[in-house]
């Protein structure tokens, strides 16, 4: 198994930290992982992006040309990145944040409304949980409890306080997959 | 087994520091590597008595490093590529007073102010001798995240054997990206300094003087001499590389650092295509590994080279296979990455006729 995927939006919207919660739950599994974040100026305000690669063995490239998936939280993203997944690939995007969805006929698309998901929680800064669920449950790259302990692991313990809100987020995210029309 | 943690190259070098039981830091922040002293600000003193200074300049860092390695001390700096090429003229001073220390570049796009993006356009000045005089650095090509971590021990080990700055020659993306490492167990600061340090004259004591002014033109040719003598030993000693499915190959994809990797994803997208292709990886790329590129110049179709940069590891191939074989370059700039897509299309492209 490899899971070669990029998350992709708005700086702020948590990016990083959500291909950074997959890698590290990837290493609780025992498996090869590797993080590369786009930095510099395009983070502030422009389009962040996170590769992230989970794999079995050993991890060649972190520069990679094409994706099993990409999360996409911005239109920008999408545009950008739809052409780059691999032909029956997957493409999970925030369906309340795109005007223009993918149109891709040989790739699996998820267009899960998970702003809205965060709204009821009433805390947007649980989307990128939100959609780290959706992104689990439409890969099963890792298990949701390994994804719960990396979560308790990134968060500094002053935060912990907002584990039971991203758990909740987390499930909200995996259910708008499972139950997708 | 150490302890295996998820890290980012910066932080992992700099934890990587701190358990090699280094004594001091001297430094500039420079992006893409600030995260080094932040790292060690934040942990270092506290847990050995490390000094971490933030100097007023590169200048200053690199001879604050030279005055404490001067000391028989484990010494550290690290910077960027503006940031190095402003300590040239130290590196130079370093290598003819013979000290050992540590320097870290981790390389942006240049030339000039340049990009914060990664390249690997340092590689001239890294092995070639940056700064003035014949002189050499021992330069280290980590090519992940563990190897940031295992050259800053392997590196401070060279040094002292050598009494020899060593570079670690990383970029940008190795800075920034996390990977699983394993950390080596905390090692003891040194209590026992060598012979030649200055560590303050007493009754009794040889004096040692520390220097890279020879005035006589007779004492600085034996300087010069004794130095190559060592360059010869170091060439001879410690020349490290990976070979990867060589043994069968018809290619050769070569590169160093992280031109390695996107190399090992093109070389698995051309075996998937039934193409035989190896890959030969530089860990020392000074010391170069010349013989390896030597030995199989004359048993394969061609080399395909893979840089951050517009070719100057290729001159180094070009001068190891003497001709006997096609050598071909493939390079983006400027912060600019190759991906591996784009490596394999013109390895297509130059050696199979642009099937």
């Amino acid at each position: 198994m490899t899971e070669e995927s990029i998350f992709a939006g708005f700086g702020g919207q948590g990016i990083l930290s959500m291909g950074m919660i997959l890698a590290y739950a990837g290493m609780i599994e025992g498996k090869e992982v590797c993080w590369m974040p786009s930095y510099g100026p395009e983070m502030r305000g422009g389009t962040a992006n996170a590769t992230t690669i989970i794999s079995d063995k050993s991890i060649s490239s972190p520069i990679i040309s094409r994706f099993d998936t990409v999360v996409a939280l911005n239109q920008p993203s999408v545009d950008k990145f739809e052409s780059k997944i691999k032909p029956g690939g997957t493409i999970i995007y925030d369906a309340s944040n795109i005007i223009n969805p993918p149109t891709r006929d040989d790739i699996t698309i998820f267009g899960v409304a998970g702003s809205e998901a965060a709204i009821n929680l009433k805390n947007m800064r649980v989307l990128n949980i939100v959609i780290l669920g959706s992104f689990i449950a439409a890969r099963k790259t890792v298990t949701p409890e390994a994804i719960m302990k990396a979560l308790a692991s990134v968060l500094p313990e002053r935060y912990h306080h907002l584990l039971p809100v991203n758990q909740k987020a987390f499930e909200a995210g995996m259910e708008l997959v499972i139950n997708y029309k | 087994m150490g302890e295996i943690k998820l890290m980012k190259g910066n932080e992992a070098l700099s934890e990587a520091l701190i358990r090699a039981g280094c004594d001091g830091y001297f430094g500039y922040p420079i992006t893409p590597q600030s995260e080094v002293i932040e790292y060690l600000s934040r942990e270092a003193n506290a847990r050995t008595g490390m000094v971490v200074l933030q100097a007023e300049s590169e200048v200053a860092s690199i001879n604050m490093v030279y005055g404490a390695a001067g000391t028989g001390r484990r010494v550290c700096t690290t910077s960027s590529s503006p940031g190095i090429s402003l300590m040239q003229e130290g590196i130079s001073y370093i290598a003819s007073a013979e000290l050992p220390c540590l320097v870290v570049n981790i390389v942006r796009g240049g030339p000039g102010l340049g990009t914060i993006q990664p390249s690997q356009a340092d590689y001239f000045q890294a092995t070639k001798g940056g700064g003035h005089g014949d002189y050499h650095m021992i330069v280290l090509a980590p090519y992940n995240v563990q190897e940031m971590v295992d050259h800053v021990k392997l590196g401070f080990e060279l040094g002292e054997k050598y009494r020899t700055p060593v570079m670690i020659l990383g970029d940008g993306a190795l800075g920034q990206m996390m990977e699983k490492v394993e950390l080596f167990e905390q090692m003891p600061r040194k209590t026992e300094f060598p012979d030649w340090a200055t560590t303050g004259k007493k009754e009794g004591i040889h004096r040692s003087i520390i220097t890279s002014l020879f005035i006589q033109p007779e004492v600085m040719e034996q300087v010069n001499l004794r130095l190559q003598a060592k360059y010869r030993e170091i060439e001879k000693n410690e020349v490290l590389y990976q070979t990867i499915n060589c043994e069968d190959a018809d290619y050769i994809f070569t590169g160093f650092g992280l031109g390695s990797r996107i190399a090992m994803k093109a070389m698995e997208m051309a075996r998937e295509k039934g193409h035989k292709v190896g890959l030969i990886r530089p860990i020392t790329v000074y010391p170069f590994p010349y013989d390896i590129y030597k030995e199989f110049a004359g048993k394969v179709k061609g080399i395909l080279d893979i840089e951050m940069n517009a070719g100057q590891m290729v001159e180094d191939v070009r001068l190891a296979v003497e001709g006997k074989t096609q050598v071909e370059f493939y390079g983006r700039m400027g912060g600019m990455i190759a991906g591996p897509d784009e490596v394999y299309e013109y390895f297509e492209e130059k050696f199979l006729g642009g099937k």
